[in-house]
């Protein structure tokens, strides 16, 4: 990986904080980096004026002798599904094009009270649907590593903003892997916390029981400084859990006597050569370094990606019910009744992806069919549930790789859906369990980076983080 | 028309499903005021209502709590497992796409209510009530292009309390909505104002001639128990006409003209939807500890089956009670049942009161539309001594009553003051006995009458002393002396 403009973190906040860094500076660095990689088509739109007003407030903070927070002047980048303030949030989505947020994600209101400055909305699938951010409605986002492939998805925007170097940290959310996949082709670390950790309020919504959001950054400190400030429990979300701890960023990363297990069904056929070496020789590196490595098999796991597309799309179908062109974004306005308002607004202002949820979703929950679809999803992920619960009994963490493949190129899956949802292959049982998980940059495998999963029992958010760490300095 | 012979041959069956408002601050998922009644449109939205993306429902606890307050008052204890579904349909007036309700595991899980026809009484299934969200309102302007829709509504607390199918007549399906009313007012459930639609009823009902259900019509959004009489009524007479004329009965949802007072088709079973339930991933079932159920227990004030047993056991007949348990609820403010509680220890008393309040008091206050500022329990006190002691009249102690239920302050010494205002009754006999030879000489044929045996004819000249001596005299007195003079 090349080296950063940016700072750790936490180092760019303190300096901000001691006056040696400007705010200001800092977000024009983030803007003219975004203008010079436009190439890749990470970013939507930028927040550039209400950016540089809140940098200059928080000059004027410190230089009135406050202090300005622990991201005290650091740009990030959201995910353009996050409401924020200072440009519209359309989720990559032309049914929500025009849409300006009347209130804040949660997310984004604690990190700029705690001094953080939103620079851009980058491109992801249109409302997360999709691993390669091809399906958004307006462009398909380019991997900085090779712009004839694709960045992952769908927080593919994202990840590639902050490859690009556009800005110390960017959110992602994670619904099947949309955090995880992305950091991996990429070469990003890709943090998907506990479900309930951080809150969804505010935050366009794909699948509510499994969405998570998360930091994307270069390193697992940045993405404990970020996750620390978004934690714990908000009255706006009620599936929000209180925070395990009070400090996400003190660890100290050690794998010595560490039981790691390796995902049996993970490491099966499907997978490319070139990932298998990366991952099986970073597992190496574990064991050298001291953790005792064991085989773990989780029988149910290949039943978890026909689980997840059948109660993600039930819930999406759902949750886009709302995009009725009647309260705000696209309406078609050549109806001549409200039936034709209805049809015609959601099926010239929906994607194909989307489309295609809807109409799954909505079979599976269709009276006559939801006991043998939804339901029976239900009672295997129950299950799924408890396998891994059986799993942390007998290891700290599970390892395997992120995807099966590295990127792949732009196009490659765009006439097969079931070919594109077979990359979320290795992530969505992490989503419909709910326990947080990590990928870290872990070698390249012909030139293109490869990314290790790491999975912790529910809400060991602190201890993934260090064991992720320590990964890291071995990887590096 | 249908003859009574015809008609005889059919039962009907009639199940309610009635929608209570719960009197929360706030709507049932968001932090927005939930008096619709006065406010301008669209200004109790927030994006929760509006349906934002990114809004999610936050559980209103005050609403849980009503509902388990609901549950005791329904005769059922509340679910210590309830959790929340969508279901979904397209409409301008529900902004997300889906309603908000309990489906499969609701708060409420069977009930019953007891209700009272004609001296016999009738107990009344409950299979449900779970707590729902409630809709915005949709205005559709005569002779416009255009449609309005108000989300001030959207998101108001409902408690739908669904009746088992075990009622076959009108006045049992009046006198079911009449008692659910009276049950979530005592238990404080809800304001229960049916006129500005805290209750709506929905009205189910077939007709058959087998032991088999008939098909049934449900009138929606009933709104005063005459019109859930008269609904049950006429669908009974329209099914059976239908039946008698070689139709067949539509499954169909129908409205009520109260104007015309008839009901009327809306839709037919062919455009019903699948809803597609699920579970509301947004929110978390709503678990009760065995603690949280008996808290709510032992907050439960007095209902009016308590009520109907302890006025009873005074002695009072059902109509005496139920026209108390009305008026409690009609003019709260009088607080009747509060001040009868107070007086339960003495029964003669208690039971003298009942009735002045049940036929001078609520009438008062119902005729002159004003809430009363003396203390009543002294007034009726002081009257009750005044009766006792045989100084007062019934007639004059009810013109005394009256007269003071008026003033701002009531006297000091009521009896002084009847006394002066000449309510007392004159026990004198010498007095009396002035007016009686008066009363003999100006009626002979009423004491002809008597001479003949024709007894009865004493109350006549009974009455016509108290006329004379304007409602003072004492009648026993007046009766004994009438007695004497005319050597009976």
């Amino acid at each position: 990986m090349s080296t950063s403009q940016w700072l750790p973190i936490r180092d760019i906040a303190a300096k901000v904080n001691g006056g040696e860094l400007k705010a200001v500076d800092l977000v024009e660095r983030a803007l003219s980096t975004i203008a010079e990689k436009e190439e890749f088509a990470a970013i939507l739109a930028t927040t550039e004026v209400r950016a540089r007003a809140r940098a200059q407030e928080i000059d004027a903070r410190v230089s009135r002798g406050e202090h300005a927070g622990s991201l005290a002047g650091v740009p990030f980048i959201a995910k353009d599904n996050f409401l924020v303030f200072g440009a519209e949030t359309t989720a990559a989505s032309n049914i929500l094009k025009g849409f300006d947020a009347p209130y804040q994600s949660t997310a984004i209101e604690k990190l700029e009270a705690a001094g953080a400055i939103c620079v851009a909305k980058a491109n992801l699938d249109a409302f997360a649907h999709g691993s390669s951010t091809e399906n958004s409605d307006f462009m398909v986002t380019k991997n900085p590593h090779d712009i004839t492939r694709v960045p992952g998805g769908s927080s593919g925007g994202s990840a590639a903003a902050v490859i690009l170097d556009m800005a110390p940290f960017a959110l992602g959310t994670d619904t099947g892997g949309s955090i995880r996949l992305p950091a991996s082709f990429c070469g990003a670390v890709g943090y998907k916390p506990t479900y309930g950790l951080v809150s969804r309020s505010g935050v366009v919504a794909m699948a509510s029981s499994t969405d998570v959001i998360g930091p994307m950054t270069r390193t697992v400190d940045d993405a404990a400084v970020v996750l620390n400030v978004m934690a714990g429990r908000d009255p706006l979300d009620s599936t929000t859990i209180d925070r395990e701890d009070d400090d996400y960023t003190s660890f100290s990363g050690d794998l010595k006597g560490k039981k790691v297990g390796v995902i049996k069904e993970y490491m099966a056929e499907g997978l490319s050569t070139g990932v298998r070496e990366q991952i099986e020789s970073a597992i190496e590196k574990m064991r050298t370094a001291g953790a005792e490595i064991i085989e773990v098999s989780l029988p149910t796991l290949p039943a978890a990606l026909a689980v997840y597309y059948i109660i993600c799309p039930a819930e999406v179908s759902s949750n886009l019910s709302r995009y009725d062109g009647q309260k705000y974004g696209y309406t078609y306005d050549q109806a001549a009744d409200l039936a034709e308002s209805y049809s015609k607004t959601r099926s010239t202002g929906f994607g194909k992806e989307a489309k295609r949820r809807i109409i799954i979703g909505t079979y599976v929950l269709s009276s006559g069919y939801y006991d043998a679809y939804y339901k029976k999803a239900q009672t295997v992920r129950t299950k799924l549930i408890a396998e891994f619960a059986a799993a942390f009994e007998q290891v700290d963490f599970l390892v395997g790789p992120t995807a099966p493949t590295p990127a792949f190129k732009i196009g490659e899956h765009s006439s097969d859906p079931l070919q594109m949802y077979l990359t979320d292959i290795m992530t969505v049982a992490v989503n419909l369990v709910g326990v947080p998980a990590i990928s870290i940059p872990a070698g390249t495998s012909e030139g293109l980076p490869v990314g290790l999963q790491i999975i912790a029992a529910q809400r060991q958010d602190k201890d993934l983080l260090a064991t992720a760490k320590a990964a890291e300095g071995l990887l590096a | 028309m249908i003859s009574d012979e015809i008609r005889k041959q059919y039962t009907a069956t009639i199940g309610i499903e009635c929608h209570v408002q719960l009197k929360t601050a706030t709507k049932l998922f968001s932090a927005v005021g939930n008096d619709a009644r006065e406010a301008p449109p669209n200004t109790l939205v927030s994006h929760i209502d509006f349906g934002l993306p990114g809004a999610l429902p936050v559980l209103n606890a005050e609403a849980v709590h009503l509902a388990m307050k609901a549950a005791f008052a329904l005769g059922s204890v509340p679910q210590k497992f309830s959790k929340f579904d969508r279901k979904h349909y397209f409409y301008p007036d529900l902004p997300m796409g889906y309603q908000i309700t309990q489906y499969d595991e609701p708060i409420v899980l069977g009930g019953s209510v007891t209700v009272n026809i004609d001296g016999e009484s009738k107990t009344i299934g409950i299979t449900r009530a779970h707590m729902e969200a409630d809709a915005g309102k949709s205005v559709h302007p005569v002779g416009k292009d255009y449609s309005l829709v108000d989300l001030n509504r959207a998101g108001t607390p409902l408690l739908e309390i669904v009746s088992e199918p075990e009622m076959h007549t009108a006045a049992e399906a009046k006198a079911y909505a009449h008692e659910l009313y009276l049950r979530m007012k005592y238990a404080d459930v809800s304001d229960a104002n049916l006129y500005y639609g805290n209750m709506r009823f929905d009205v189910n009902v077939s007709v058959s001639k087998t032991d088999q259900f008939g098909t049934r019509t449900e009138t929606k959004n009933i709104n005063s128990f005459r019109a859930v009489e008269k609904v049950v009524d006429y669908e009974i007479s329209r099914q059976i006409q239908v039946l008698e004329d070689g139709g067949v009965i539509l499954q169909e949802t129908r409205g009520w003209d109260d104007t015309k007072l008839r009901t009327f088709s809306q839709r037919t079973k062919e455009d019903a939807q699948d809803y597609r339930y699920f579970p509301d991933p947004d929110l978390p079932p709503i678990v009760l500890t065995d603690e949280d159920v008996e808290n709510v227990r032992a907050e439960m004030p007095v209902l009016p089956d308590e009520w109907r047993q302890r006025l009873g056991a005074l002695g009072l007949d059902t109509s005496q009670v139920e026209a108390l348990l009305d008026a409690q609820v009609e003019f709260t403010a009088e607080g009747y049942l509060p001040l009868l509680e107070r007086s339960m220890d003495d029964s003669v008393f208690a039971k003298q009161l009942a009735n002045w309040i049940v036929n001078i008091d609520i009438p008062f206050v119902r005729d002159a539309s004003r809430a009363v500022s003396v203390e009543r329990v002294v007034l009726y006190k002081a009257v009750t001594d005044l009766v006792g002691s045989g100084k007062i009249s019934s007639t004059n102690a009810k013109a005394l009553i009256v007269e003071l239920l008026a003033v701002d302050t009531l006297p000091g010494d009521v009896a002084k003051y009847a006394e002066e205002k000449g309510y007392i009754q004159v026990s004198d006999e010498g007095e009396i006995m002035k007016v009686v030879e008066q009363v003999i000489a100006d009626n002979p044929k009423p004491v002809e009458d008597i001479k003949n045996g024709e007894m009865k004819a004493i109350g006549f000249l009974v009455g016509q002393v108290m006329k004379a001596s304007q409602g003072k005299a004492n009648p026993a007195l007046a009766q004994q002396l009438i007695k004497k003079v005319l050597d009976l």
